[in-house]
């Protein structure tokens, strides 16, 4: 039997009933993340019980729409939705039928004749969740599109930062450093839209073929070629994984030369604050990006970031499907 | 003989306003003015403007081959409901056009329509593979007015040259889409702070200034016509502006879209604004425009490019690049540069009739006597909804959806017929 428990939703979670949806960062306030970041403290605790399931999601619909594959965000969706007993239809349309001729109006449209209430959205295309809103009434959660945004992504990255950090005390005065390949990582992008909004400084290292100017237009976030520099007092360390076939694009010489100024060490991490953690969003190639040992070591948070990953899209799924009603 | 006679006109061409009269088509030509005498027709056009149908030197009608986007019936049809009396057709059809049989069936196939004047673009390269040369003498034979392979720059420097070369024989315009491959890359936006932004891959200025640079040093070395299609930022301007300076045998046209909207616009990621080469910052708008004014553009070419609906609702890496305008083109003109942006009337007509017509070497089109009697009724004054559902294109989508312009072609004659007449419905 499934324990009669709704969890406890804190106040604030009222004024998240209007948002509709979860596409990117920008329009949601520090004040709605907060309050998700609450609803998410609830979640985490349920996912601490025996019976790791509440009714609190009963009768709602949540359907997983991957155009790219991505079976650990996928499984992370469904079992968030699962746990609260919401019904999952999931949909795996990476590659073939879909791709070919058929519009996004259409594969929705016909997706949509199930009727459920909330999509979680993974398209290799920028904007793809976006564009989805104007076809169907249900709500759209971004799981990722193309090198724009993966708002879950950033939201337990900063929830794992908030549960982590010793002495947690905000993000104001905080420096988070990513390195790799920002160019093209949604993840970075998500992460310093999040990191910014609530109030830390965001520094971006990587090599210059791998970091766009432009990004240094935004608030709170500068730029840096050299790790070391980059990670000086840092409070976090993220490192992206370096898709092997940037070399082939010729945006790097070789996977040697990164590995020797990029790959985060424990020696660089001497350089951050003393109380600095190690993040990683995953999947990691252990001694390219970062050293295996460092992966591995205290200041690495990798593996909450994972079991975040649960609690954070439940709190998500629930915001977004309880707060509409 | 047949005798129209559309009174009360007010007329303007390109010598100059002519003030209200009675102006007489005597079959496909133009007769005169406040003639008096027996006709067969009376159309009274008071309020409105007449003026020589405009021309347009770049337009992708897709017949053979992709009718499901438009033929040569909607295209002109919506060429016709733009106020155009003549287009240039590009080649980048399937199959190519790149012998002269086609040329030969589109002509024929466009001249029983009896819709605007279809005058076909070649393409310069076989297939538009950038390798071997078409026949340009027996392609101008059967009627193609233009080179290019608008669609794909040419790679291949010296394949241009000899282009150049060989058209510049066979007093033909050579045109290029000027965007350099390996700068361009996959980008499906204008790259900058907003393709940063949207984490869509961008297409640099400097893929276009790049390659206007290295198109133009080419028809310098060739001695041939070049016309630049499409220039869509000012350092890509700046570039045909010092080519001009020098005296090279360089032409350039602008779009509507261009000159009116700007990379802010993909925020709301609909491919309706995926375009190439892409909407740029507001800072290019802004030199288009004041370029205009200054003279240092020949002629606006529409780039028409319709899509299927279908195509424009796919995502923003797969949907194909192009926007449907040439039914708008005068009315968002107008309105935004004329009526509300501190352009001439006489400098937009120009860029629409005169301008294409000197890059083409073709007779500039008047209301004398004698002058093919290919016109169109403008209405200044009437504020209209753009409605897509409404285009005779078969590209029912557009950029300026909803948006209320004035100055729409009313009528549009041909050859002395009319060939277009909006329903006047209130708004
Ligand atoms: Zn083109």
């Amino acid at each position: 039997m499934t324990p009669a428990i709704t969890p406890t939703v804190p106040e604030r979670a009222s004024t998240q009933g209007k948002k509709q949806h979860l596409l990117d960062l920008q329009e949601w306030s520090a004040e709605e993340v907060w309050a998700l970041f609450e609803t998410t403290d609830v979640m985490a605790q349920v996912m601490t019980r025996t019976i790791k399931k509440v009714p609190a999601l009963q009768g709602f619909t949540v359907g997983t729409l991957f155009f790219e594959n991505s079976t650990r965000t996928r499984l992370s969706f469904e079992r968030a939705a699962r746990a609260q007993s919401a019904d999952v239809i999931s949909f795996a349309t990476g590659g073939s039928s879909m791709s070919k001729g058929e519009s996004l109006k259409d594969t929705l449209r016909t997706i949509d004749a199930l009727k459920a209430d909330l999509y979680v959205v993974r398209h290799q295309a920028a904007g793809v969740p976006y564009q989805l809103t104007r076809w169907t009434d249900a709500a759209i959660v971004n799981a990722g599109d193309g090198r724009r945004a993966h708002p879950t992504q950033a939201l337990l990255d900063t929830y794992t930062f908030r549960e982590c950090s010793p002495g947690f005390d905000g993000f104001e005065g905080k420096k988070l450093t990513i390195v790799g390949d920002i160019a093209h990582s949604r993840v970075a992008r998500s992460n310093l839209r999040l990191w910014t909004k609530l109030g830390a400084q965001v520094t971006l290292c990587g090599p210059s073929t791998l970091l766009p100017h432009e990004l240094e237009q935004f608030p709170g976030v500068t730029r840096c070629f050299r790790l070391e520099e980059a990670v000086e007092g840092a409070h976090a360390v993220m490192a992206l994984r370096l898709q092997l076939e940037r070399m082939q694009k010729g945006l790097l010489p070789s996977l040697a030369e990164y590995q020797a100024r990029y790959r985060l060490t424990p020696e660089v991490m001497a350089l951050a604050d003393a109380q600095a953690l190690v993040m990683h969003p995953g999947p990691m190639n252990r001694d390219v990006e970062i050293d295996g040992e460092l992966a591995d070591s205290e200041r690495s948070v990798v593996e909450r970031q994972v079991a975040n990953g649960v609690p954070v899209r439940m709190a998500v799924l629930y915001t977004l499907l309880v707060g509409r009603q | 003989m047949r005798r129209t006679v559309l009174q009360n006109a007010h007329l303007i061409d390109h010598r100059g306003d002519h003030g209200k009269a009675d102006l007489y088509l005597r079959d496909d030509v133009i007769e005169g003015i406040d003639l008096g005498g027996e006709v067969a027709q009376t159309i009274d056009v008071a309020g409105a403007v007449v003026t020589p149908a405009f021309i347009d030197l770049h337009a992708h009608l897709r017949e053979p081959g992709q009718e499901v986007k438009e033929d040569l019936r909607s295209g002109l049809g919506a060429a016709v409901a733009g106020g155009y009396g003549t287009v240039v057709s590009m080649a980048n059809t399937t199959p190519v056009v790149d012998e002269p049989g086609l040329v030969t069936e589109m002509l024929s196939k466009s001249e029983a329509l009896g819709l605007a004047r279809l005058r076909p673009a070649a393409a310069l390269s076989r297939g538009l593979q950038g390798k071997q040369l078409t026949d340009f003498a027996a392609l101008r034979e059967a009627g193609a007015v233009m080179i290019t392979d608008d669609g794909e720059p040419v790679k291949d420097a010296h394949l241009l040259r000899r282009a150049c070369e060989y058209a510049a024989e066979l007093g033909l315009v050579v045109q290029t889409h000027s965007e350099e491959p390996g700068l361009r890359q996959d980008g499906v936006m204008n790259e900058g702070l907003v393709s940063q932004r949207l984490g869509l891959p961008g297409n640099p200025v400097a893929a276009e200034a790049a390659m206007i640079y290295r198109d133009c040093e080419v028809a310098m070395l060739s001695g041939g016509r070049l016309h630049v299609a499409h220039v869509s930022s000012k350092r890509g301007l700046q570039v045909v502006e010092w080519f001009k300076a020098q005296g090279a045998p360089v032409t350039a046209e602008v779009t509507p879209h261009h000159l009116t909207l700007s990379d802010e616009t993909l925020e709301g990621f609909d491919p309706v604004y995926k375009v190439a080469p892409p909407l740029r910052t507001h800072d290019d708008v802004a030199y288009l425009r004041n370029a205009l004014i200054r003279g240092v553009i020949d002629a606006i070419g529409t780039d028409h490019a319709p899509h299927t609906q279908a195509e424009k609702e796919r995502d923003l890496l797969e949907a194909p690049f192009g926007i449907a305008n040439i039914e708008v083109t005068f009315p968002l003109l107008y309105s935004e540069l004329v009526a509300n942006g501190g352009l001439e009337l006489s400098t937009l007509l120009d860029l629409l009739q005169g301008g294409p017509a000197r890059v083409m070497g073709w007779q500039v089109p008047t209301l004398e006597a004698t002058r093919a009697a290919d016109l169109v009724v403008l209405d200044l004054e009437t504020g209209r909804r753009v409605a897509p559902e409404t285009f005779k294109s078969k590209a029912k989508q557009s950029p300026w959806t909803g948006q209320v312009l004035k100055g729409w072609p009313v009528m549009t004659f041909v050859r002395g017929k009319m060939v277009f007449e909006r329903e006047v419905l209130s708004d």
